[in-house]
């Protein structure tokens, strides 16, 4: 198969509005707002009375050390923790604008808005087009031509395509674990989300396996709103617009990434990042 | 196997400085012992394992072959033909050590409606001459056994067909052409008299199905008597050419046996007639094949000491094959709720201790309750709604093949239920988020990820399954086994597929004819190669899900069991 775009103009598929003009001409409207959550965890809180928002079209980190809430956070924005029994969320998320905890929502409809990437890498034991297309399918599509283009963009998408392109066919537990990882980038964006949220995705890869995601994440932000979450400093510094710190639940400071670490206003901000601690 | 280690230290030091008990504590201490305990285990276990198998093979494999044939002058000036099976020392309790161990044989001597008893002890002290005449023949005959002799004359009515040297040729013309006779008998029994059988009970259930609406007389009622005369008329022909048959089967064949005895075997009663001390190697091997290929394809004779288990294996294979039809879906539904939708509390452990527990109930009480449940509950309601115009013969209300097959089912359900849930368990809960965080219900992430993902744990399951089914008997003795069933459950009638019958099973052959037949000596052969048989039957079956669980692996090798 030979591409006629390149990856970047394919992103998107041509379903989305155009490519938002350079970061720095318009400011950044809000696609998560997050109000006074609370998260209860048997009666115990993981995050308390949080509030900030994540800017679309821009990488937004969490950090934190072990522990802190910042993982319970993310999964709250698809209602992962739904999963868990005896858990109390309080407070309002709104994405895109709508409360995502209405009663009338319906979780798997967020969940296809909100795509997200899990620390381990999951593939499912599929072929590397069926993980992509998987998807796809759920949601009804049998149209081998859409589903074969599907898979490509997303692949390429993922800067994956070039190491696959000829194995499609072969089981997706055959890869390494930065391509394994790509993949599931590739199937979380086969929905077109309007969100990806990242959990950790580096932290059981190589720096050079971390590189490429990286990049791939300073990529994928002119078409989705990141969150990622993570306990490597230097990687919230090296790929993020904003970060938020927390510590033992409570949201400590949030703010453009530079100035958050140039210039941080809360003396616990300054020593974790200083590596004092965490 | 054992472990051979040559650097344990030597308990007792002769020049070490080291005290004995330390030295001790250190020896175990060092694991060596643990290590020899265990392989010494592992060992025992594969060496009885193996000589169950080698003792089975030896005995299973041995039966068909002819042996040679020996003729035995006795010192009392008697006369034993047959052939030598066994030889044994002859026990002489309080007798001095040293005096000479005297030695007896046991010689397959055939010929029980002249002699009595098939097998004779002789002590060899007795014994003046042993000798191997090449002209002693053994026939097997499709009643009363074995028979050994010299044929003299073959005779066709009152005509003398052949006597003397030229008896063994004509013998074996005659026999050729008796089996075509009578396969052509064979042919008109089991096909157009069956048909015809079946189609005049079909008109008989017609007729009292119309009965039962208040029909007695009318143009149906008619045509249903008109056919069933029509068919009578038909089976009176078959019946006569049956007859006409017969009655070709006239020549028999006068054989000597010991001395000065003779008797007279029709033609038509025998099965096979060779000459083993006349056979070569290659022969015997030929003659072997051929009874080999009896035992696994034709009908039982003789109330199953002889013959084919053919009927037997056909049930086995096939109930063990409903069974897991039957439990796969099943156990693992049940797995799946249990272990994916269940609340995991108080109730779901009491349940999963139930059902391990379950397992361990004895076999005959889930036939009590097969027989119960199946064949008096849902069979006699079965009968009544369905197959009301048969009654008071019982069609699904007695055992059968179906209801064995579910019996057996319901006892291998928690292997199965085991086995998934373990598979369950070990799938690793970031592919179930994986697919719930793409927008998939937890239906299809259940359906198109869980499940394929431990294919290969429900193999194990059944594979666990089958082998448990294959060698179970106590349950289908009470729910459809016998010991000769008049049909299999799948024939060119329709529905074909006659889930209702009853069947036979090698398991319970191996009992009947072990311990139910009156001729425990003649039938011990069989019960070795039945038995061999069904340990084939389990290996081959579980080598099948072995495979096929390795492929499946191969496509997803994600689970742990």
């Amino acid at each position: 198969m030979e591409a006629v775009q390149s990856p970047e103009l394919r992103l998107g598929g041509g379903l989305r509005a155009p490519s938002p003009s350079p970061p720095s001409a318009l400011p950044p409207d809000a696609m998560v707002q997050i109000e006074r959550l609370s998260v209860l965890y048997a009666g115990k809180a993981a995050v308390r009375d949080a509030t900030l928002t994540f800017p679309r079209h821009r990488v937004s980190a969490l950090i934190g050390p072990s522990g802190c809430g910042k993982s319970t956070l993310l999964r709250c924005l698809n209602r992962m923790n739904d999963l868990v029994d005896s858990v109390r969320i309080e407070g309002s998320i709104r994405i895109g604008g709508e409360d995502i905890y209405d009663v009338a929502q319906d979780v798997t409809d967020l969940r296809r808005r909100v795509g997200m990437i899990f620390q381990k890498s999951n593939p499912f034991p599929k072929s590397i087009y069926e993980n992509v297309a998987y998807s796809l399918r759920i949601h009804g599509v049998k149209n081998r031509s859409v589903l074969d283009a599907t898979v490509e963009r997303c692949l390429k998408a993922a800067a994956l395509w070039e190491e696959v392109h000829d194995r499609l066919h072969d089981s997706a537990l055959g890869l390494s674990g930065g391509q394994q990882q790509r993949l599931c980038i590739a199937r979380a964006i086969a929905v077109e989300p309007d969100v990806l949220l990242m959990d950790e995705p580096c932290s059981a890869l190589d720096p050079v396996a971390t590189a490429k995601i990286e990049e791939l994440i300073l990529e994928l932000k002119r078409q989705y709103t990141i969150v990622i979450v993570t306990h490597n400093i230097q990687q919230a510094a090296r790929i993020s617009d904003f970060t938020a710190f927390m510590l033992l639940g409570e949201l400590v400071e949030v703010g453009p990434t530079r100035e958050l670490f140039t210039t941080p206003k809360d003396p616990r901000t300054e020593a974790f990042i200083s590596g004092r601690f965490g | 196997m054992m472990p051979v280690d040559d650097k344990v230290p030597d308990p007792q030091p002769a020049a070490a400085p080291r005290a004995t008990p330390r030295s001790n504590r250190s020896l175990w201490r060092s694991g060596d012992p643990f290590v020899w305990m265990t392989g010494g285990a592992l060992s025992v276990s594969l060496l009885m394992v193996l000589g169950l198998l080698l003792l089975i093979l030896a005995n299973g494999l041995g039966i068909f072959w002819p042996a040679d044939v020996e003729r035995l002058t006795l010192a009392d000036g008697g006369v034993v033909v047959g052939q030598v099976e066994a030889r044994e020392a002859i026990p002489r309790p309080g007798a001095p050590a040293g005096t000479g161990v005297a030695h007896r044989i046991k010689v397959r001597q055939g010929n029980r409606d002249v002699l009595g008893a098939d097998y004779v002890w002789i002590d060899e002290a007795s014994i003046t001459r042993r000798e191997r005449p090449a002209d002693v023949a053994f026939f097997e005959r499709l009643e009363w056994g074995a028979f050994f002799g010299v044929p003299t004359a073959l005779r066709d009515g009152d005509r003398t067909v052949a006597d003397g040297e030229r008896t063994w040729e004509a013998l074996q013309a005659r026999l050729a052409e008796s089996a075509r006779v009578l396969d052509e008998i064979r042919r008109i029994e089991k096909g157009p008299v069956t048909r015809l059988n079946y189609d005049q009970e079909q008109i008989r259930l017609a007729l009292r199905r119309l009965e039962m609406q208040g029909v007695q007389t009318g143009p149906e009622v008619d045509r249903l008597v008109r056919e069933r005369e029509s068919l009578q008329g038909r089976f009176l022909e078959y019946e006569e050419t049956l007859k006409g048959l017969r009655a070709r089967l006239t020549a028999r064949v006068t054989v000597a046996c010991g001395r000065d005895r003779t008797a007279e075997i029709p033609v038509a009663q025998i099965v096979r007639v060779c000459r083993p001390n006349a056979m070569g190697f290659l022969d015997k091997a030929g003659y072997y094949v051929v009874r080999l290929l009896e035992f696994l394809f034709s009908d039982p004779r003789e109330s199953n000491t002889e013959g084919g288990v053919f009927p037997a294996l056909f049930g086995t294979v096939l109930m063990v094959l409903i069974m897991s039809v039957a439990v796969t879906p099943f156990g693992v539904i049940a797995a799946v709720y249990l272990r994916e939708y269940a609340r995991q509390g108080r109730l779901v452990s009491i349940v999963r201790i139930a059902v391990n527990n379950l397992a361990g109930v004895p076999s005959i009480v889930f036939g009590v309750f097969g027989v119960g449940f199946f064949i008096y509950g849902i069979g006699h309601s079965i009968d009544a709604l369905f197959f009301a115009e048969a009654l008071p013969t019982p069609t699904f209300g007695t055992g059968g093949i179906l209801w064995a097959s579910l019996t057996l089912a319901l006892l291998t359900v928690p292997v199965v239920i085991v086995a998934t849930e373990e598979g369950l368990a070990a799938i690793p809960r970031g592919m179930r988020e994986g697919s719930l965080a793409l927008g998939a219900t937890k239906f299809e992430t259940t359906w198109r990820v869980v499940l394929p993902a431990v294919m290969p744990s429900i193999l194990t399951g059944l594979i666990l399954a089958v082998a448990r089914a294959a060698g179970e008997v106590a349950p289908l003795m009470i729910t459809g086994v016998v010991k000769l069933a008049p049909a299999l459950p799948l024939d060119g009638l329709p529905p074909y597929v006659h889930l209702d019958r009853k069947f036979m099973h090698l398991g319970f052959h191996i009992y009947d004819v072990g311990f139910q037949s009156p001729n425990v000596d003649a039938a011990r052969p069989m019960v070795y190669a039945t038995t061999l048989l069904l340990l084939a039957i389990v290996v081959m079956l579980n080598l099948a899900a072995i495979l096929l669980r390795k492929r499946l692996r191969k496509k997803y090798a994600v689970s742990a069991v």
